[in-house]
């Protein structure tokens, strides 16, 4: 990875009509990094890849491409390659058309072409499905063929958006790793848009959280999981996610705060003995452990994890502790406290 | 096979029958039975007071092919069919492309280009009427307004049967448009999108993506202006009755002419037996041999 950002978004502001698209946006990107932009569904994530693509041009604010300013390009001058969520294949071409279609358009000569589709069906394990149309592959041919037409273009920088949202959930996990691999092997710098916090943290080396258009954390994916900006952060990223848990029913702590904390920090212990006793309210066998659900007033996303399959009684008082070390103390506000 | 699967098949085909037969019935007594009727009437004399009517096999058609009125009326016919089908086609997809992009007043546009197929053809025709009239007429007077003379363009032979061709047009584009419009509308605007980002030109990606993925439109849109080509008389009625001397006359209004004007039923009914085998195979070659280079989606 170099040091000099290959891309930069500077202060990027989009608006429709009045309304907020995404504000404030800054963002380095080095050369060669897996950069995820996650959040929920409206978070303006999907914005600022098109805004990156040239499909939409921002209000404010400064996009540079490998030194270039870019703001006001077109998407074609932004040498960039993109997979769409709906992959945008054209229906009535064969793979190999689909795949070659940039290169025509740009004159690329027939035999520099038909390496190109070669090495770029190899390396998707398309080869044979040359004179297929789209209708006639599975979903996650079909995705491979919005991969290759993006490898063949050979552009150092590739967008994709929500590539895997539209595969079942077993063909997620194996395209999550071919995409990784890619993305090494052939070195290209990756901006990757999902609402999928597993695929975030599993692939990027980079994570950018928003949250309504705006940046709520950026950093490696340790760091969202370790030390979350704020309680939205906390309560996004993580699998269960951070429970958060109101100052005044713990001990030691002023007014106002909120104590975060997660399922893997907390112990059930014998009842008196625990810093809050809560009921269980649901149990859930995961297969090598069972979540816990717990509830408590002043809490929220309370759960614990037992191993292996341990269920508990709907409804049974149990008090559990943790450890002061293993908190993470918001404000009044939200945003994380300097550590306790 | 068990008695009760038989049972339960024999059940599924009476209540398809039963779901088919309301058209069945329809389309039997109003279109299979006129058109054996007319097969089978092409094929007997005209029955006059002295000579009743009698059996002549093909003499009817024979007459036909002997008839120099017959051969012009289809020359007519062929011109009409092959200016008004690609033009109108044409004119329908520049349109649509146009009122589906991006433009203010798109809904003004749209409509605007629509109005021409609900105005029923007679009232079309006799508007129409007014834009031709030599001296008074809209074109006169335009014309006149650069110093050119006054053209009676429904009253010379050489002119009338364009005035025609130029109403129709006039009419079905904004149809067809209708048809493209909705087309274009399941085109996914990623596509767009995707061909942008690898630097095609509207011109390419128009021609390389729009054009095929309407392939099916345009086939439906083609069979449709060949229908039309040759069933879309009425403002002939109104404009030139077919004249001066025949030289606007299309061959479903030589047919009527035939079997009200002339009363010469047997005649019109193998004209009219000619024009359905034609249609017949015109459709039939446009679905076989374009249908394999369209892709459906």
């Amino acid at each position: 990875m170099t040091t000099t950002p290959f891309v930069v978004l500077k202060d990027v502001a989009k608006r429709w009509n009045g309304q907020l698209g995404v504000e404030g946006i800054s963002l380095d990107i080095p050369e060669g990094s897996f950069t995820a932009l996650l959040g929920p569904s409206g978070c303006g994530k999907s914005t600022t890849l098109r805004l990156l693509a040239g499909l939409e041009l921002p209000d404010e604010g400064k996009i540079l491409i490998d030194g270039k300013d870019v703001t006001t390009s077109a998407a074609s001058d932004r040498n960039l390659s993109m997979v769409f969520q709906s992959y945008a294949l054209f229906p009535h071409l064969s793979v190999a058309e689909n795949v070659v279609f940039g290169l025509k358009v740009r004159r690329v000569p027939k035999a520099e072409r038909l390496e190109k589709l070669h090495r770029a069906l190899e390396i998707t394990g398309l080869l044979g499905y040359e004179d297929r149309k789209p209708g006639e592959l599975s979903g996650g041919q079909r995705q491979r063929v919005a991969l290759a037409r993006a490898i063949v273009a050979g552009q150092r920088l590739c967008l994709m958006d929500e590539p895997l949202s539209n595969l079942d959930a077993k063909l997620r996990n194996s395209v999550r790793k071919d995409i990784k691999k890619l993305q090494r092997d052939l070195g290209i710098t990756v901006v990757y848009v999902t609402h999928d916090q597993t695929e975030a943290m599993s692939m990027a080396d980079t994570v950018v959280l928003m949250k309504d258009g705006h940046i709520q954390q950026i950093g490696v994916p340790e760091d969202l999981y370790n030390k979350p900006n704020n309680t939205f952060v906390a309560e996004f990223v993580g699998a269960p996610p951070m429970a958060l848990i109101g100052a005044a029913a713990l001990n030691g702590f002023g007014g106002g705060k909120t104590i975060g904390i997660r399922a893997e920090n907390i112990q059930i212990v014998p009842k008196g003995k625990g810093r809050l006793s809560c009921v269980v309210n649901e149990s859930e066998f995961l297969g090598s452990e069972t979540l816990i659900g717990l509830e408590h007033a002043d809490t929220t996303g309370l759960c614990v994890l037992k191993s292996g399959l341990s269920m508990m009684p709907e409804g049974e008082e149990i008090d559990i502790t943790f450890q002061d070390e293993n908190l993470h103390v918001f404000d009044g506000a939200g945003q994380r406290m300097a550590a306790t | 096979m068990s008695a009760h699967a038989n049972l339960e098949r024999r059940r599924q085909a009476i209540y398809g029958w039963l779901l088919l037969s309301p058209a069945a019935v329809l389309l039997t007594v109003f279109a299979f039975y006129p058109s054996f009727a007319t097969l089978w009437s092409s094929l007997f004399s005209r029955g006059t007071r002295r000579n009743p009517t009698e059996f002549v096999a093909t003499e009817n058609y024979a007459d036909l092919f002997a008839d120099p009125t017959f051969w012009l009326v289809v020359k007519n016919n062929l011109l009409y069919a092959g200016v008004t089908i690609p033009v109108s086609i044409g004119i329908a997809l520049a349109m649509a492309l146009w009122a589906n992009s991006k433009i203010s007043a798109r809904g003004f546009v749209r409509t605007a280009y629509f109005t021409p197929t609900v105005l029923p053809m007679i009232a079309a025709a006799n508007l129409w009427l007014f834009f031709y009239t030599p001296g008074l007429g809209v074109l006169d007077q335009i014309g006149s307004l650069f110093g050119l003379p006054s053209v009676n363009w429904l009253g010379q032979p050489e002119t009338a049967l364009w005035a025609i061709i130029i109403v129709t047009i006039w009419k079905e584009a904004g149809f067809f448009m209708i048809f493209y419009l909705a087309a274009l509308q399941t085109i996914p605007e990623d596509l767009k999108e995707a061909a942008d980002i690898e630097g095609t030109s509207r011109w390419t990606y128009t021609r390389r993506i729009v054009l095929p993925l309407l392939m099916p439109t345009t086939l439906f849109i083609a069979v449709n202006a060949m229908i039309n080509s040759v069933k879309l008389i009425d403002h002939l009625f109104i404009l030139t009755k077919g004249g001066p001397s025949d030289a606007s006359k299309l061959i479903l209004y030589y047919i009527w002419e035939m079997a009200f004007a002339f009363f010469d039923a047997p005649h019109a009914a193998a004209m009219t037996i000619l024009v359905i085998a034609v249609l017949g195979i015109v459709a039939a070659v446009q679905f076989l041999y374009l249908d394999k280079r369209t892709h459906y989606q």
